[in-house]
């Protein structure tokens, strides 16, 4: 160790002293990030042994990558996998171009009074509850006493529906348009904050050559909120294989279950219900979708990062 | 700009084109319809809850409560479960809003200032978790072995802190609190502590806000971990019972307090589901309009980087 090195080290240890308060303040996160955030980390050795209660997550024998190796070659890989990104996808490209344009339209709005109504009311689903609003869907999509029954009538007096929610291929579209229908309003904000910083001059002076609104729109606003549309677009891909277990849980009964089965759902079911537990293989399941998706995140942090240079890394 | 007032006289204004006005009319009939989407489902909600049951589950209800009756609200309100819920929810709502607030401002404190030795390490051991987590199984077998299972404190202790929230306070900390206030404070021998309580927090209170009822919101519509955590009907929060009693078929005339009250009520559960979807988003929409700017703020303090 050189003599600079040495001076500096002792300069932070020095540091450290006077800074002691600042630690007082980091002690009870700290613990409680070892506690509850990495010693379930080091219990995902589980994934790797066969796990019994009574030796517990640290006494049970190896096992190796026999849980993996179940999982991949079972029928349940394909289908969760492929219902988790088809999900993601779906919503993404739905959901992607139309925050852009709702959030154009409500600029447009020029009565700032009307404006701030309309993005009160758009804002509201964001706050309803995922059982709430799976409870409101199978109300309404109710064929006897729902509004869609309700209305089915009107077109074919005395005739009643089938059961929507009950048939298998209209879940994917219910699982995104409700959510489309929750969050659209909501995704605009970050947009809508972009919008703000425009100059008003900037318009001033192309309404003065000329232009209309819509191509104010196209060559004013939308180029004002491309940047942060591409970082939306980036971290929204790093979370195409994270499927929330909430809503499909909820959403999944038995004739939809082919569709409906992602893999937090499935984790849930073979893990914690069910008369066999199957910790081990659940834990496997889990761990590769957990790696999956920390790998994406960091793919998608660092592109974000390199092209907005750092502004929007979490870094 | 063009209603501007210069020299106390209006400046001309600009003419909309026509191409204008065509585009004013689409954007109007389009928002107007994706309002009535967000509004019609909601108020169609509200009406059939105030409905009469019969005419509930003929499906009779359009726009307007149909024979308008109570019956809903009574039946929500003599549910055993309900009130132990609405009690339930209101406790873990406050204290573990509480809890969150306290560790995340502990948190975001000392990693907010640039003297701190190792702050990039420290920051590093809580961003890695928004990445990886040990998932489901580990956590459920550590709740486990700490005794929690069945507790308050599987719903308190395991979310204690949101990693992200905790980074909306460091960045408010570093972006918004000038330096100048702490250098000026140390000259005049404050320690980091009373800096903390005594200028930074009262400085502070618009974040604090934002991270509250970020955290209120979460308590208030979670439901998973009671989900997995909770066997015990007296500790379950109002989400868990609302989802028991949403996805089932019917209602048996046992779950409530006076049953000979509800004897008899046809289409009783349509009317008890409508009237609990009310009560339960109540409090949350009559808030809302209120702290709504707060929300607002608090996505744009979660873009900016500390």
């Amino acid at each position: 160790m050189t003599a600079a090195t040495a001076k500096k080290k002792g300069k932070t240890w020095i540091n450290v002293r006077r800074r002691w308060q600042l630690y007082l303040f980091l002690l009870v996160p700290v613990v409680w990030v070892l506690i509850f955030a990495y010693y379930p980390m080091l219990g995902v050795q589980i994934a790797f042994k066969n796990y019994m209660p009574r030796q517990g997550i640290w006494g049970s024998k190896w096992a190796g990558f026999v849980h993996f190796r179940t999982f991949f070659t079972s029928y349940y890989f394909s289908r969760t996998v492929g219902n988790t990104i088809r999900l993601s996808l779906y919503h993404l490209a739905v959901n992607f171009p139309l925050s852009i344009i709702f959030a154009l339209m409500i600029n447009i709005i020029e009565n700032p009074w009307l404006k701030k109504r309309v993005q009160t009311i758009v804002y509201v689903p964001h706050f309803i509850s995922t059982v709430v609003l799976v409870g409101m869907l199978t109300q309404i999509m109710n064929p006897v006493s729902g509004l869609y029954g309700t209305i089915y009538r009107v077109f074919n007096p005395g005739a009643y529906p089938t059961d929507i929610l009950s048939k298998a291929t209209p879940f994917i579209h219910f699982y995104v348009w409700t959510g489309i229908w929750q969050n659209l309003g909501w995704n605009t904000i970050i947009y809508m904050a972009a919008l703000t910083g425009v100059d008003p001059e900037l318009h001033e002076a192309a309404q003065i050559d000329g232009a209309t609104r819509l191509k104010r729109m196209i060559h004013i606003d939308l180029p004002t909120i491309l940047p942060t549309a591409s970082i939306v677009l980036i971290l929204n891909s790093g979370s195409i294989m994270n499927v929330g277990f909430e809503k499909a849980y909820l959403m999944q009964n038995n004739i939809n279950v082919v569709y409906s089965e992602v893999i937090s759902t499935y984790v849930y079911k073979v893990g914690l219900t069910g008369a066999t537990n199957q910790f081990s293989y659940a834990a496997a399941v889990g761990l590769f979708n957990n790696v999956i998706n920390g790998i994406l995140l960091l793919i998608v942090n660092g592109v974000s990062g390199k092209l907005s240079e750092g502004a929007n890394s979490l870094f | 700009m063009a209603q501007t007032i210069a020299n106390g006289k209006k400046v001309n204004k600009i003419k909309n084109p026509a191409e204008d006005r065509v585009l004013y009319a689409v954007v109007g009939v389009i928002l107007t319809l994706f309002i009535l989407c967000i509004l019609y489902p909601v108020i169609f909600i509200i009406s059939a809850s105030f409905s009469e049951g019969t005419e509930v589950q003929l499906g009779h209800v359009y726009l307007l409560p149909v024979k308008p009756t109570l019956d809903g609200y009574k039946a929500v309100f003599s549910h055993k479960n309900v009130l132990t819920g609405f009690r339930n929810t209101f406790f873990y709502t406050f204290a573990g809003t509480a809890i969150n607030v306290v560790i995340t401002l502990l948190c975001a404190y000392p990693l907010s200032r640039r003297d701190l030795p190792f702050r990039g390490f420290f920051t590093f051991l809580f961003v890695f978790t928004m990445f990886f987590s040990g998932g489901l199984i580990p956590s459920y077998l550590l709740v486990s072995k700490l005794k929690m299972i069945n507790t308050v404190w599987a719903l308190l202790l395991p979310g204690a802190m949101s990693v992200y929230n905790m980074i909306i306070a460091r960045s408010f900390f570093v972006n918004t609190v000038p330096l100048e206030l702490l250098e000026a404070a140390e000259i005049d021998g404050c320690s980091d502590a009373r800096y903390f309580f005594n200028i930074l927090l009262p400085l502070s209170q618009a974040v604090i806000a934002v991270i509250s009822l970020y955290y209120a919101v979460a308590h208030w519509n979670a439901y998973f971990s009671a989900l997995i955590y909770l066997r015990d009907p007296n500790l379950q929060p109002l989400q868990l019972i609302l989802r028991n009693i949403l996805l089932a078929t019917r209602v048996s005339l046992s779950e409530f307090e006076d049953p000979d009250l509800m004897e008899g009520k046809i289409g009783l559960e349509f009317l008890l589901k409508y009237a609990l979807i009310v009560v339960s988003c109540g409090p949350i929409i009559a808030l809302y309009p209120f702290v709504q700017k707060f929300f607002m703020k608090g996505v744009m303090l979660g873009s900016v980087k500390g």
